[in-house]
Formats: C-alpha cells, structure tokens, sequence
C-alpha cells in the first residue's frame, strides 16, 4: 500500500449478475428455483484493478464505452462495493457522476439547491453560508424560483455542478459531466478544476475527449474491458489509446 | 461498533433527513387549497364514516365511539403510512442510490419520520373531538408520545425489513396492502377488544399494535398510565422489531444498488 496514496485500490474485482431475465415476481423466483433453473450470466465488469492515486494526481480515465470506467468511479465514490479486493479512499469526496443526483424535478432551484446539498452531506449551516456563491457561479439567479421541470439539461447541469463544487472536496470525480453545458459554462467549470486543483484536490477524470484529458491530467490510465490496459503520463497513455484503441 | 458508526453516519445526514421530509410535505400538499389542514381533516372525516357503519349500523357498544375509534384509527394510520412509506422507500430512491453515496438507511428512516409528523397533525383531530364532544382531558393526555414512540420504532423496524425484500421482490408491496388490512381488522381498532372471543383474546397478545393501541387509548382516553410490565412488553416488542429490520437491511443494503 503506498504510504501517501489518497485513494487505494488493490485488486478490485466487480461483477454483476445478470440475469437473463428479470425476475420481478416470487412466483417466478419460486418457479425457477424450483426448477433448478436460476440463471446468471455472470458479468465481469473491473477486473484486477490496482491502482494508487496519490494527493494533488490529477487522473484521466479513458476507455471505449463499456470498458468499466464509471464502474470505477462507482466504487471509488463508495456508491458500489466491489466483489473483491480492497478500497481505501481517505477525505471527502465530491462526486460529480451523474450531476443532480437528488433533484426532484418538481421543486424549484432554490429548494433543490438545498436538498443537493444535503444529499452531498453538507449541513444547512454550511448551504445557507454557500448559497449566494453557488447562485452566483451557476448565472442563474433569474430563475431560481422555478420549479426544475422547465429547466433545460445545460441549466439543471450548472446548477449541479455548482451545488457539487461548493465545498473543496479532497477527491473530485467527474464522469464527462462538461459536455452538457454551453462554452462559456464548460470554460467557467475548467477553471473551478483548475482551482481547485491548485490547491491540491485529486481528480479523477472520465473523458472521451482526449484533448481535454491531455490538458488537465497530470496521469492517465487506460482501460479495457475492464482492466488497467496502460498507465503512465496523460500524453503517453492518450497517444497509445489513440493508436490501439 | 457499527451501532455507532451507523449512527454517525446518520447524524451528519440529519440535514438530508429534514429535507426529504419537507420535499414530503410540499409534494404531497402541493395544489391543495387547504394543504396541511388534510392531515387533520382526513381522520376526521373518516372517524364520521366510521362512526355511521359501526356504531349506528353494527350498533358497536363502545361508549364515545367516535374517540374510541380516532384514538385507534390515528395510530394505526402512523403504523400503515410508516410502513408502506419505508417499504418504497429504497425502491424509490433508485436514483439517488445509483448515483450519490448516502446511508441506505436514510431513506426508510425519513419515511417513518414523515409519517410521525402526519401523526402529530392527526392529534390535532383528536384534539378538536375532545373539545367537541366535551371528552375531558386528563394530565395523561401530555404521555401522547408513547405510544407513538412505540410504533414509530416498531414501524421503522417492520419498514427496514420490508424495504429490504422488497428491492428483491416487488411482489411483497402487493401483497402487504392486503396484509396491513387484515392486520387492522385483527387489531381492537374498530371495535372493542371484550368484542372478540376469548379464545381470540388470548392470541392478541402477540399483536404489538393491540399493545400500542391499548397503551395510546390508556393514555388519551382513560388517564392511566400503563403498568411498567406493559410498557416492558410495548418496548421489547418494538426492539425486537428494530433489531430483526435493521439485521434484514444490514444483510442486504449492499446490493440494493444492484437490483433497483
């Protein structure tokens, strides 16, 4: 285990069972166990995957689709646990996965900002004092009171992203979440990363746009059907990526 | 030790929890001119039903039926809308779990959390029957939390449970509507339990809400406080319950992810 590595995965393993058809029902369940017949195909989704990213790495994931990347930032998030093999993520991360993970489309900016937040783990005295900040960051003040169903995707993506950076998280995971916005917002986002990793945050970076990997990430790794095909410098894996994928 | 971690773990998503409940109450007011006075409406409303169908028709003997039955009906109403909140809780919350990571537990806790507040709106109702029918109010009226702290745990132990199986089976949530009304009729809600035969009146004692009942009617109604021996029965019944859910969940939160 490297002594200074902020997040730690040794042999990690994820498989999913799939079955080949959903069971929703006991009756079924009943049937085919009765018969002897549960079928599983089993489905090997990350596979020996070591890998040790150390405090201020800025790391760019890249990868066909399919090949386990945000399988691998699941895992590190904590949101699933791996078959096998062992994890070991220290200081808060900020996930950046799925953006608006617990906005309910009914309600307004305003009161999803606040649930956000609390999904986040970020307590009310915390959000009213980042509240401005985030209204701020996001442009859109003129239509906080509208309830998010109006919203379009780029408008729900700046307000999440604003909610989830609002704190400076110690890991940033972020799952091609910059393709959604318009220039100037994705242009505004890069620069927060950018902060932020000033200041030292580890970021993890799922891209498909190897420019962007290429201009971020000091690492990078490569994965193919879920595992680790190259790692190196973010140039070096993105050129043979490029070449062999 | 992972009591205590889990508890942690709640605590810091306590500002999660007071969220989800007040997202709760605005959707489920929301576009109702009388918004929040339902919950005080509703039982009373039904306590009229009810009163018609069985105390004029069935010609139930039960003094002050109308109290008799709110008294009743209220907390058996926390249990179904606890239980039934909690047991869909983690199926409704699939997007939330597949994408964020938050203690599993929040979402059937925050349902049985909201069902209370319900609870406590519903108290109100009894309060305005009192007033009404000129009941007296006894001092044991201010131990209302009992039997609500009582069923809240026994709920959120039966919720933890249902929850659990029913990410694996959705079947259960079918199945448990059906159940939960079979359960009121077995329970002394709408009736009195000198009303069932004696050979029925030994088996109730196994029924926790017949205890919660009593406790909340005891309480309410008659200005007794329940005998230590049947608040020990009341406790151990919920723990047991908590204990048994919390197990269940425990055993499984770890692949709801997977299957929701």
């Amino acid at each position: 285990m490297e002594r200074d590595a902020l997040i730690d995965l040794r042999g990690v393993e994820m498989h999913f069972n799939m079955s080949r058809e959903r069971l929703d029902s006991l009756k079924e369940y009943a049937l085919r166990l009765a018969k002897g017949r549960l079928l599983y195909e089993d489905f090997t989704a990350l596979a020996g995957i070591d890998l040790a990213v150390r405090r201020g790495d800025v790391l760019g994931v890249v990868g066909l689709n399919g090949s386990g990347k945000s399988t691998l930032l699941k895992i590190v998030s904590g949101i699933l646990r791996p078959t096998r093999g062992t994890v070991r993520v220290e200081g808060t991360v900020a996930p950046l996965i799925e953006l608006g993970a617990g906005f309910d489309l009914e309600l307004t900016a305003r009161e999803n900002i606040f649930l956000n937040g609390a999904v986040l783990g970020h307590s009310k005295r915390e959000m009213r004092a980042r509240f401005e900040e985030i209204v701020e960051f996001s442009g859109m003040r003129g239509f906080l009171d509208v309830p998010m169903k109006n919203y379009s995707t780029g408008m729900v993506a700046r307000i999440a992203f604003s909610v989830a950076t609002c704190v400076r998280p110690d890991i940033l995971l972020v799952d091609e979440i910059l393709s959604v916005g318009d220039h100037q917002f994705v242009k505004k986002c890069e620069e927060r990363i950018a902060g932020m990793m000033a200041e030292g945050t580890t970021v993890f970076l799922v891209s498909h746009d190897l420019a962007e990997v290429r201009r971020l990430c000091t690492r990078a790794i490569w994965l193919e059907r879920g595992r680790i095909r190259a790692e190196g410098p973010a140039d070096a894996v993105c050129a043979a990526y490029e070449a062999g994928g | 030790m992972r009591t205590k971690e889990a508890a942690a773990g709640l605590l810091r998503y306590r500002f999660l929890l007071a969220n989800l409940i007040l997202k709760d109450l605005r959707l489920k007011y929301r576009r109702s001119v009388l918004g929040v006075l339902w919950s005080v409406l509703n039982p009373l409303l039904m306590m009229l039903v009810m009163t018609a169908v069985f105390s004029r028709i069935f010609r139930v003997a039960v003094e002050n039926y109308p109290v008799f039955y709110l008294t009743g009906s209220t907390l058996f109403a926390f249990l179904g809308e606890a239980t039934t909140g909690a047991m869909g809780s983690v199926t409704g919350s699939a997007s939330l779990l597949r994408k964020v990571r938050v203690p599993k537990s929040v979402f059937p806790l925050e349902k049985v959390l909201f069902a209370s507040v319900n609870y406590l709106f519903s108290l109100v109702a009894v309060v305005v029957m009192f007033v009404v029918l000129g009941q007296p109010f006894h001092w044991t009226f201010a131990l209302f939390w009992l039997p609500a702290l009582f069923t809240g745990a026994f709920a959120l132990g039966v919720g933890l449970a249902l929850a659990s199986l029913s990410v694996f089976f959705r079947d259960i949530v079918h199945l448990y509507s059906v159940l939960l009304v079979a359960w009121q009729f077995a329970t002394p809600v709408l009736y009195p339990y000198e009303a069932l035969p004696e050979s029925i009146q030994a088996l109730m004692i196994w029924n926790p809400m017949y205890h919660y009942v009593q406790v909340a009617r005891m309480v309410l109604m008659h200005g007794i406080v329940p005998s230590a021996k049947e608040m020990a029965v009341c406790a151990g019944m919920a723990l047991a319950a908590l204990a048994l859910g919390a197990a269940v969940f425990r055993a499984k939160r770890d692949r709801f992810v997977l299957y929701v």
